[in-house]
């Protein structure tokens, strides 16, 4: 049975929206199994975000429309990303109105507006947050922009789903451009979704936290969202790795079994990369401030020597 | 054939990265750790260029290597900084983005350097020599940026696997009495830093090579 | 069988005193190896001489008029550096500046050394020339720090990092002659030997050659001690013992200059232009005049007369990167005098700081006084070396000086510039030296004359009268460079 293609779109934003919570449950799971603590189970993200939706919310007396605005854009930002993203199959309609250059900007423009609010109310921590924030983003950008370039010119193209058909449909094994990329995709990965050793998602310490700064004085219903969007932005960061870099098992048509296989394949791989970044995480110590110039320094190098070895050696 | 060819890039790949690695690693161990595991990478692919062109006598120089650059210097060389005891000596390193970006524009420069040599040549693995020249470049690099004796001499020795890196994939490897001859240097040349160790530890107290700094213009 | 003679006495030698250690009779074993190494030259010399260039042990070694001239100045000159440090390493050793494993030691490295020099000049293979270049290295970075002190220690270091830095570009220069060379040859040893590139340099790849020229131009360049490369060269000069500066001065910058000559041969074959020569050029000038200044700071003896080798090495390399007939006769006839008379200066210059336990110029004064010979062989030396007629230097840079004028006059001002500030202040510096009064702390010593007196006496007769053998051996050898 063949699937419409808008249908594939609103099953890949349906499966962002409910896997992206069991992913950070399964995460968290993992790390708590690692470290010997007993976990709160895969849906304990699910838990909290109901908790957050039926609290009140408590706003700033000088917040501006920029704090109260910042949760719904991010959370629009990371669906659109998901649209974009092939998650399931490549054969994605809004895939053609954007690249993955404006997928880059997506996830800036979702920083920007998260280092806005957390300066809006004027308290120390979060203008602290938002300082580190951009100075890491200063960073990390160069160094994605790069990683993407040469995965855009080892695939020819700068569409994710056309990138990852050629891969899919790619003979040549061995390409150090595309090892390099990876590398540096997955340094770049580690910085923008805030784990270790960059930052710690689950410490509230004023003088390590980042992003947990920025978003001190949610509460509510807009800390939902702001919660469900970082979920998401880990899913999302790790099924673009997975397009880009390990593709085999996405559904190339709207074929609904081929779909189904995708959706498993999706979810095995995601099982086996939670496991390595949970290895990331507990056998890195975080680093402090400074030192994140060498690590996105390296990120921007690899990423370049990436894209250098794709002219010399391919 | 077009696999080994591949592999041989990748390898060449990972080479460079290892040189990249050491330009700007801190620690002492593994440092030479780094180093041992560039010579890995040099033995397996000059083993795959032997097995892909047929050239026996590759087989020879990638044994010599194996043995001199991944087992016997880092060996020594191990031994030698725990006599020392500087093995958990950290060094200061200037200015790493700087540095990584100087190497990145030297990969770029050997790559036009090596450009006519690249053009004339029909082997199969005239892509890795704008690599090898590199590695070689960045070992120079490293003898500049670095402050200490060890390290100066790693990046030294890393810079005659670059040169070894470049005579495999430039010509499928020198004759085989140069490929000994210079094998014969490199141990001479390891004994000699040896001594050479223990005589700046014994009169300046440290490996730091910026204690150095008495024979100057007009003194 | 002369050239086995020539390679093993050196290398059995070696071995020898390397056994025999510190005992009494082991600066004589030194000097009779150099002695049958130099009688074994002569030999080959008269063969090659009378009888044309020759090929030997299967291709592998390859005498002709170039080499076989340098071969004879080498083992002549270790020969007279053997008998000089008979006398001065015991005065060491007594003064106790050198142990008993340092003797032994230094025996050994310095008969290794002259056989790693004679390896470059006789082998006909590019790839064991560079081998050996670096054994002569290797060999001589110990000698330079056998003094142990930190200085001695420091200068060596610099001496074994920059010019391994240095030679490893011309190995890279090499791979890249063997590439040309395959292209043409094909693969195997057959491809890197001198005598099979000569022949077919020019159907070399002109841009390959000219990229391998340039690496091999910084590689041998750096053991010539050409500016900007020349920073270990003053350093190892005046922290090593005198014996090794006197021959690394007067042998092995010459060996560095005839491996990048050789190369500068096939380059030019292959490219038909005059690149290699200008780049040689552009280096030697560059070298005489940032020498001929640094002259006039030094405070050290021996540091300024290894600027002086510096230039030296600068006007000989100008020479041959010239090219024309003339230019080459005199750089072959400088490199000759420039080794007597720089080794016989390092030999006073030894006696001079021994007497006044001191290399500070400025506390030596009245050498003629504490002992004339020493004071006249050191003024005498310098009036050679800064280019006082009749004196054979003089000769050599006056037909340098013609070839320019005749074929780039443009350069010669630069050139007479670094020539006469480097007369000036050599003269300067050492006419108080060896006239004055003695000062109280100088010492009377006993000194080794012949080989002073045998270098002067042979730069005054080459001055005077130039031999027919030797000139007719030179126009051989130019020959063999056009």
């Amino acid at each position: 049975m063949k699937l419409y293609p808008f249908v594939i779109e609103i099953l890949q934003i349906l499966v962002l929206l409910a896997i992206a919570p069991v992913f950070a449950g399964w995460v968290k799971m993992l790390k708590c199994w690692s470290q010997g603590r007993s976990s709160p189970g895969l849906f304990q993200p699910y838990r909290d975000i109901r908790k957050l939706f039926s609290k009140d919310v408590v706003l700033a007396e000088n917040a501006s429309w920029i704090f109260r605005f910042t949760p719904y854009l991010v959370f629009g930002v990371a669906l659109l990303a998901g649209c974009i993203i092939p998650i399931l199959s490549t054969d994605l309609p809004l895939a053609a109105t954007a690249d993955v250059i404006v997928l880059v900007s997506l996830f800036a423009i979702a920083r920007f507006f998260t280092a806005l609010a957390g300066m809006d109310i004027g308290t120390a921590f979060g203008g602290m947050g938002s300082s580190r924030e951009m100075t890491i983003a200063s960073l990390a950008e160069p160094a994605m922009l790069m990683a993407i370039f040469t995965m855009s010119l080892a695939g020819g193209t700068t569409s994710l789903s056309q990138m990852t058909q050629v891969i899919l449909s790619g003979q040549s094994v061995f390409r150090p451009s595309m090892a390099f990329a990876f590398l540096a995709f997955l340094l770049v990965a580690i910085a923008e979704t805030g784990r270790i050793p960059v930052d710690n998602p689950a410490t509230h310490l004023e003088l390590t936290m980042i992003h947990e700064a920025m978003i001190l004085e949610y509460s509510g219903r807009y800390l939902a969202l702001v919660e469900w969007a970082g979920m998401m932005k880990l899913f999302l960061f790790f099924t673009l790795g997975i397009a880009a870099f390990f593709p085999w098992g996405i559904a190339a048509s709207g074929d609904l079994y081929a779909v189904f296989s995708a959706f498993f394949f999706m979810g095995l791989k995601l099982g086996i990369e939670a496991v390595f970044l949970v290895l990331i995480e507990t056998g890195l110590a975080k680093m402090r401030l400074f030192r994140l110039t060498e690590f996105l320094g390296s990120a921007f190098l690899l990423a370049t020597l990436g894209m250098l070895s794709y002219f010399i050696l391919e | 054939m077009q696999i080994a060819a591949q592999i041989i890039g990748f390898l060449a790949a990972l080479v460079l990265l290892t040189a990249f690695g050491m330009l700007v690693q801190r620690r002492m161990t593994a440092l030479i750790h780094l180093f041992a595991w560039q010579g890995l990478f040099l033995s397996i692919s000059t083993a795959v260029v032997g097995f892909m062109a047929g050239q026996r006598h590759l087989y020879i120089s990638s044994l010599l290597t194996l043995s001199l650059k991944v087992i016997l210097l880092p060996y020594i060389l191990h031994v030698l900084v725990r006599r020392l005891r500087i093995h958990r000596e950290i060094e200061t390193v200037v200015n790493v983005p700087l540095t990584m970006l100087i190497g990145v524009a030297l990969v770029i420069f050997s790559y036009h350097l090596t450009a006519p040599v690249r053009e004339l040549s029909t082997l199969v693995t005239r892509s890795v020599l704008p690599i090898a020249l590199a590695t070689v470049l960045i070992g120079l690099l490293m003898m500049i940026t670095r402050r200490h004796a060890v390290t100066q001499i790693i990046g030294f020795l890393a810079m005659e696997n670059g040169l070894f890196f470049a005579a495999t994939s430039a010509t499928y490897g020198m004759p085989l009495v140069v490929e000994l001859g210079v094998a014969l240097d490199v141990l001479i040349a390891a004994f000699i830093f040896g001594i050479f160790f223990f005589h700046i530890h014994t009169s300046f107290d440290s490996l730091n090579v910026e204690q150095m700094a008495r024979l100057k213009e007009g003194d | 069988m002369e050239l086995l003679v020539l390679l093993v006495a050196p290398l059995l030698a070696a071995v020898a005193l390397g056994f025999v250690g510190d005992r009494k009779f082991a600066p004589e074993i030194n000097i009779l190896g150099s002695a049958l190494t130099f009688l074994a030259g002569l030999v080959l010399a008269l063969k090659v001489y009378y009888g044309g260039p020759m090929l030997a042990g299967g291709k592998f070694f390859f005498v002709d008029a170039f080499n076989v001239y340098l071969c004879v100045l080498t083992s002549f000159v270790s020969m007279t550096t053997a008998i000089f440090s008979r006398r001065y390493m015991r005065r060491e050793r007594e003064h106790g500046s050198v142990g008993h494993w340092g003797m032994r030691f230094y025996h050994a490295m310095f008969q290794l050394f002259i056989f790693a020099m004679l390896l470059c000049l006789l082998t006909n293979n590019v790839g064991v020339l560079w081998i050996a270049m670096e054994l002569a290295t290797l060999s001589t970075v110990l000698l330079v720090s056998l003094y142990r002190t930190p200085r001695a220690i420091e200068a060596a270091w610099k001496y074994f990092i920059l010019c391994g830095v240095g030679i490893a570009q011309a190995l890279f220069g090499t791979v890249l002659l063997y590439f040309a060379a395959e292209k043409v040859l094909g693969e195997g040893g057959e491809a890197l030997l001198w005598t099979n590139l000569s022949r077919v340099s020019g159907s070399l790849e002109p841009t390959v050659m000219s990229l391998a020229f340039v690496f091999l131009m910084v590689g041998y360049g750096t053991k010539v001690g050409l500016v900007p490369l020349h920073n270990w060269l003053p350093d190892a000069h005046s922290e090593g013992p005198t014996p090794v500066s006197a021959v690394l001065s007067g042998l092995l910058l010459n060996i560095a200059l005839y491996a990048l000559v050789r190369c500068k041969t096939l380059v030019d074959g292959s490219t038909g232009t005059h690149f290699a020569g200008n780049i040689m050029m552009g280096f030697g000038l560059l070298s005489i005049l940032v020498a001929a200044f640094s002259l006039l700071r030094q405070k050290d003896i021996k540091r300024m007369f290894s600027y002086s080798s510096i230039e030296h090495m600068g006007i000989t390399t100008f020479a041959f990167g010239l090219g024309t007939p003339l230019a080459t006769f005199g750089g072959l006839l400088h490199m000759l005098v420039h080794s007597l008379a720089k080794s016989s200066i390092f030999f006073t210059v030894g006696h001079v700081s021994q007497m006044h336990q001191t290399q500070d110029m400025d506390r030596i004064r009245g050498i003629i006084k504490g002992s004339p010979l020493v004071g006249w062989g050191l003024m005498i030396g310098v009036m050679a070396i800064i280019g006082m007629p009749p004196f054979g230097v003089f000769t050599s840079e006056f037909l340098i000086l013609t070839a320019t004028i005749k074929d780039a006059p443009f350069l010669t001002p630069f050139l007479l510039v670094g020539l006469g500030v480097a007369f000036a202040a050599l003269l300067r510096r050492v006419q108080p030296m060896v006239f004055g009064d003695a000062p109280s702390y100088q010492k009377t010593l006993k000194v080794a004359h012949m080989p002073v007196l045998l270098h002067i006496v042979l730069v005054l007769a080459i001055g005077v009268y130039l031999p027919d053998f030797l000139s007719l051996w030179f126009h051989k050898a130019v020959e063999l460079m056009k």
